[in-house]
């Protein structure tokens, strides 16, 4: 669209024509103050602090709602408009309650900031403010209607956002007030989403409420360690206790978005079960030991194995970082001599990665024209990608197609939906051929659905389509993608996962991050070594438990399911656990193993190795050092990998496999566990 | 849920009149006139028009809570809207509200123990020119005064 | 049904048929030359019928006094959307009973005006968005509606004319805020009445964001006059740019009060005097509120004044719904002013912060000052709250409330003074009513 000239303040501003004035101001560097205007967000025009003046309108106009025009000339800085914003914010203050001292948003309040700026020193106002108590909608959201502003940005997150709608404004007038979607009580997404963009303290999370100060706390931006989207969350730690997550700078590929995962299950970390000492087995069951006496109990029964020319079995992890999974895999191989390593497989990665085809971001999902969703439940299992996929529909309007089993979100927003059996996901792809054809690009996202072969045939209609097509594999947790990436995977003649479980015959099962008992009986008895942070299935069988660090108490990158790598911060120490790398280093120092060839056992060390020797992950440093997400480049289809079926974990919004059960957050919503519910 | 035949006949004429796929303009007129029926909106009712128009109850409730004359508690079987805006101010509609709240016993949106009665301080209904005014129900009553409030309300009482 | 005696002076002519037996009836209607302006309408075609419109000077009657002929001109007759004809029947203007009146007593006249619409912008749907407490009203539409369809003047192919038309009434179910007219689309949706960012205006984007012709009920019934006997004659009635009659509901003390269809322009004390028989109990003349509630109040000595929308304008009042309210020497102006924002206070619909904020703010600052609990700096507050709405809310409902209060404390600051400190209203020991 064309530019026009106007003036803000005597300045001259260029922007395209259309552009809502707050808009064009912002970019021009001068503020004009806003509640219920939300970038992204339906127009409101409510708050009215926005009014500014316009030459030749008879009175103050709403920036948010006002396109820019031609020879524009507006002003912010008068007197007029000052007073316009210093009486709104004495209307809004009028039955706003100054518990400020009390009121968790206290510091990090818009109506604070806003009043500190524009509004006045003393009130006017002696009669009696309207109270209204404070309500529990569900264990994250609380509401507390006298601090409500009314901005309905709650509102329009969650019907817009997240197209839910779990959130309406009931009674009229001073009695307005804003409603769960049953009554006394919300049936949602629990994601917070209403919470966080709350201006003020009106909505707060069961999780946070009245806990800490924001300035007590120190905000560390991690990746999110739950689904493999890879969401930046910003967790605020205090007395290394995770207080809240957040990802209110929109600093990640998700920008503000975050679910109930993201932003309150990191409570699993500070479950009272988790593992604080390591534990060796004894006569009489588990006995805890320094973590010296157990490296060396490993350490010598590993070595002794290997001496004698005995068979490992190594199963790797999806939450563990890119950094552990190559030192595994390569400790296993050099270190051990086996090519018996595997992990949860949850996606048909290896397939697409053969298929040499282009990948698609996450910021892909909001800017292709048009998107296909192929078996898979996307808002319930990919939230974030799902949110990108309906932002995109709603700003520019792009065309969605569900292939799925049963009635999904996205059906909502779908330009044409077709129902499939089981295994009928590609000839119901084919049924949209023409419709695809005439898009001018695509992006087709599959789940399990669609595996080995069915990969190569789902690539080949994509080419035959004649347009750009770009793919994700959806994948299940935190790293799936690095664990395949990092070779986590048999090669030449080594075990697959099923195999080393069902083998009978392995002297050692060393089992990191993962529970394979969850799925599959062991056979025979090797030396079982589990790290991890609880005492799982798997763990319980083990004869050697190593309390193991969580995503949040690491560094490291991992890869997120469009290839995006981006870097955990480690964000507080829980005291008695190591890191799976510092474990992995130890155990190889104990067994005497070349070290010189291992490599020194630091993250950035393992991951300058990493960017030498894997293909596709050559990437710029100091871009990830910075907190920003880069997609890993093609990569050579790991031709030595041995291909295995693979299966969805099948987790809902509110199950996070064996994380999801120490969380107590995931566990108290009555949604739990989300029998894919759906909203 | 189900009405009378009338309330019904109402319904589907009502879901007619609107371009298809424009149902939800039916939201309101339902839940008035099913409100008559009913004598209040019922959390069944408005799960009921919720379905019927293809909205959810959350939207539906949205609704109810708007509007005045839509009422979530029962009232009495005569529900008698006082208006005291300025022009029935004016002319005795503040002694016309406070005569009938003795008379019945009850204060605004209160029901008498019986049932029967029930009182409403209303805002403008029309009949600024006639005032001061009231409503039973839907039907209008002009020039009152408290004696002849009081000979409505006797005879009503009569009535049932 | 008539509710008051006519005057001698009224002009009738969106009331000609007031009065008559079964007035509600076709028959009536045909009787008295109904639907043949439809029918002239038609021969016409659109162009001429909205020239004609332009030159009766018909400005809205529901309180804007919008010019109706350029309204409908903005509608874009050839957009491939469909269009819709809206009544604005949410007659709740406190003051205003006269839309009541006309579609009790004239309801085919209603209907003609809206068949008129349609033809001019190519509608072939129309609503009548009625006021809840309206029942009955709707009861007698809905009959009119029926034996019109039954006669063919709705329905399919009407009067061979080859226009088709379907109308439906729609009842509101309280509030006030319904009858600003993107509220009341957003009512009409099924929604909550909560207003439209505007522009677009609902000619180009209104109902189901189609485009929409939408003015209240004395405009459309001013329609068939206006076609039948020509813009020119109706223009004649009134005054320069207010052409026609109104009709005028009188209300408060005067000793008739009733609704009254006078020309544009005519004088207030003579309507005051001469139409409602003056002042009951022989009191003096303190204020009239001239339009409905929502227009700043005149002192007794502004009364003589010109009753249309300019002279009202240029007296920095308005001449908005035509609802005159009448007050006499012994009102208390603190009282009237407190009454007025309670209403407001109890419709203002919630959205925006100085509405929804200031008309509470206000209401409990003007009780407490009606009580005597006010000091000295409680009256400048009142007018300085109130402008800190005027012209800043969302919708036009801000500005109803400002606008009068300003005007109360500015015209009878005396009497909110006699207030403060403690002091009882001075009117109290006064029955408000004679």
């Amino acid at each position: 669209m064309a530019n026009v000239k106007l003036t803000i303040d005597g300045k001259t501003v260029e922007a395209p024509a259309n552009t809502l004035l707050i808009e064009a101001a912002r970019r021009a560097g001068i503020e004009i103050p806003a509640f219920c205007y939300y970038e992204g967000l339906a127009l409101q025009a409510a708050c009215r602090m926005c009014l500014v003046e316009v030459e030749k309108a008879p009175k103050l106009m709403t920036a948010c709602t006002l396109p820019v025009a031609e020879g524009m000339v507006v002003r912010t800085n008068t007197p007029q408009v000052a007073q316009a914003r210093k009486s709104m914010l004495e209307f809004v203050l009028t039955n706003h309650p100054l518990d400020c001292p009390v009121c968790d948003k206290g510091g990090e309040c818009e109506l604070q900031d806003m009043v500190f700026r524009y509004g006045a020193g003393e009130s006017r106002f002696l009669e009696v403010k309207q109270h209204v108590d404070e309500r529990e909608w569900s264990p994250v959201v609380f509401y507390d209607r006298p601090r409500c502003i009314l901005c309905f940005r709650c509102v329009r997150i969650c019907a817009e956002g997240m197209g839910v709608a779990a959130l309406g404004v009931v009674n009229r007038g001073a009695s307005s007030e804003i409603a769960p979607n049953r009554g006394d009580h919300l049936e949602c997404d629990e994601c917070g989403m209403c919470i966080d963009i709350c201006p003020v303290g009106a909505l707060t999370s069961g999780t946070y409420r009245y806990r800490t100060r924001p300035w007590e706390m120190q905000h560390v931006g991690t990746i999110c360690t739950h689904c493999a989207d890879g969401c930046k969350t910003t967790l605020g730690i205090r007395n290394n206790r995770i207080h809240r997550g957040n990802n209110r700078d929109r600093s990640g590929v998700n920008g503000e978005f975050l679910c109930i995962k993201g932003r309150y299950a990191g409570d699993f970390a500070h479950h009272e079960e988790r593992l604080l000492t390591p534990l060796v087995r004894s006569q009489d069951g588990f006995k805890p030991v320094s973590w010296a006496e157990a490296i060396k109990t490993v350490a010598g029964r590993f070595a002794e194995i290997r001496q004698r020319g005995g068979k490992f079995g190594v199963i790797g992890s999806n939450h563990t970082t890119n950094e552990e999974n190559y030192y595994l895999q390569k400790l296993a191989r050099t270190g051990l001599g086996t090519n018996n390593i595997d992990h949860h497989r949850t996606g048909d990665v290896l397939s697409l990665l053969r298929a040499r085809v282009p990948l698609a971001t996450t910021a892909d999902l909001y800017h292709s024209k048009a998107v296909l969703i192929v078996g898979v439940d996307l808002a319930q299992q990919h939230s974030f990608l799902a949110y990108q996929i309906r932002a995109n529909w709603r700003h520019h309007q792009a065309r969605v197609y569900t292939v799925r089993r049963g009635p999904v979100r996205e059906d909502k927003i779908a330009a044409r939906i077709v129902s499939v059996e089981p295994g009928g996901e590609l000839a119901g792809v084919e049924t949209l051929r023409d419709d695809l054809a005439k898009e001018p690009e695509l992006v087709i996202l599959f789940g399990d659905a669609i595996q080995g072969e069915a990969v190569a045939r789902l690539t080949e209609f994509g080419s035959s389509l004649g347009i750009p097509v770009k793919y994700v594999c959806l994948v299940d947790y935190s790293n799936s993608r690095g664990a395949v990436e990092m070779g986590v995977l048999p090669a030449e003649g080594g075990m697959t996962l099923p195999e080393m479980m069902a083998a009978g015959d392995l002297d050692a099962l060393w089992v990191v991050g993962a529970n394979p008992l969850r799925r599959h009986a062991l056979a025979g008895k090797p030396f079982l070594v589990v790290q991890d942070l609880f005492l799982t299935e798997t763990a319980q069988a083990a004869d050697v438990v190593l309390p193991a660090a969580s995503a949040y108490e690491k560094s490291g990158t991992v890869t997120n399911v469009c290839g995006e790598v981006q870097r955990l911060q480690k964000a507080f120490e829980t005291p008695g656990t190591k890191t799976d790398l510092e474990i992995f280093g130890l155990i190889a120092r104990e067994m005497g193993l070349d070290l010189k060839q291992l490599g020194p056992w630091t993250p950035s060390a393992v991951f300058a190795e990493i960017a030498r020797t894997v293909p596709g992950y050559d990437l710029p440093v100091e871009v990830l050092e910075a907190g920003g997400a880069v997609q890993a480049g093609p990569s050579d289809g790991l031709p030595d990998a041995v291909w295995a079926p693979v299966q969805s974990a099948g987790d809902t919004l509110f199950t996070s496999g064996t994380l999801g059960r120490y969380s107590k957050m995931l566990n108290a919503v009555r949604e739990a566990p989300g029998e894919l519910y759906r909203a | 849920m189900t009405f009378s035949p009338e309330l019904e006949a109402k319904f589907e004429k009502l879901l007619k009149s609107y371009p298809p796929g424009r149902q939800r303009s039916a939201v309101v007129p339902m839940l008035l006139y099913a409100q008559d029926e009913l004598g209040s909106v019922t959390g069944e009712l408005v799960e009921e028009v919720a379905r019927r128009t293809g909205i959810t109850p959350l939207e539906v409730n949205e609704v109810v809570s708007y509007y005045s004359m839509l009422s979530r508690q029962p009232r009495g079987k005569y529900h008698i809207q006082i208006c005291t805006n300025i022009s029935c101010l004016l002319t005795g509609g503040e002694e016309l509200w406070e005569h009938a709240c003795r008379k019945l016993g009850i204060g605004n949106k209160e029901v008498t123990p019986d049932g029967q009665f029930s009182l409403e301080e209303v805002e403008c209904i029309g009949a600024c020119s006639w005032a001061p005014a009231l409503q039973v129900n839907y039907e209008f009553h002009h020039h009152m005064t408290p004696e002849k409030l009081d000979r409505l309300i006797d005879n009503l009482r009569k009535a049932v | 049904m008539l509710y008051n005696e006519p005057s001698p002076l009224e002009v009738k002519v969106l009331t000609r048929r007031f009065g008559l037996p079964n007035s509600q009836s076709l028959d009536t209607y045909l009787a008295s030359d109904g639907y043949k302006a439809f029918r002239k309408a038609v021969e016409m075609g659109p162009e001429k019928v909205l020239e004609e419109l332009k030159v009766s000077n018909l400005r809205g009657r529901g309180g804007a006094g919008f010019p109706t002929g350029m309204k409908w001109g903005f509608v874009p007759r050839n957009s491939p959307k469909p269009k819709y004809v809206v009544v604005n029947a949410d007659e709740g203007e406190p003051g205003t009973c006269k839309d009541r009146l006309l579609m009790e007593n004239d309801p085919h006249q209603l209907l003609e005006g809206m068949l008129i619409a349609g033809f001019v912008v190519d509608a072939h749907v129309g609503y009548i968005y009625v006021r809840g407490e309206y029942r009955y009203v709707i009861e007698i539409l809905d009959r009119a509606i029926a034996e019109a369809y039954e006669r063919g003047y709705l329905g399919k192919n009407i009067l061979g004319t080859g226009f088709d038309f379907d109308v439906y009434t729609h009842t509101g179910a309280g509030s006030y805020e319904c009858g600003e007219e993107s509220a009341l689309l957003e009512s009409l949706e099924g929604k909550r009445g909560v207003p439209r960012i505007r522009p677009p205006f609902p000619a180009v984007a209104g109902l189901y964001q189609c485009p929409t012709v939408l003015n209240n009920v004395e405009s459309f019934s001013a329609v068939p006059a206006i076609i039948r006997d020509g813009g020119a004659a109706f223009a004649a009635l009134g005054t320069p740019k207010n052409g026609g009659t109104r009709l005028f509901c009188i209300s408060g003390h005067v000793n008739k009060p009733g609704v009254y269809e006078l020309p544009m322009g005519f004088n207030l004390l003579r309507m005051i005097n001469e139409v409602a028989g003056g002042v009951r109990g022989g009191k003096k003349l303190k204020a009239v509120i001239p339009g409905g509630s929502s227009c700043p109040v005149l002192k007794a000595e502004e009364c003589d004044i010109s009753m249309d929308f300019d002279s009202l304008a240029k007296a920095k009042s308005m001449l908005g719904s035509g609802g005159v309210i009448v007050m006499d020497e012994d009102t208390c102006m603190v009282k009237a002013a407190l009454r007025i924002m309670r209403f407001y206070q109890h419709e203002s619909c919630g959205w925006c912060i100085p509405c929804r904020e200031g008309t509470l703010w206000l209401r409990k600052l003007l009780a407490r000052v009606h009580e005597g609990g006010g000091t000295q700096s409680d009256v400048p507050l009142i007018g300085e709250l109130a402008k800190n709405m005027l012209g800043r809310t969302f919708c036009p409902l801000g500005d109803a409330a400002a606008m009068p209060t300003i005007a109360f404390v500015e015209k009878f600051r005396e009497e909110f003074e006699a207030h403060l400190n403690g002091a009882p209203c001075p009117f109290e020991s006064k029955p408000v009513s004679a």
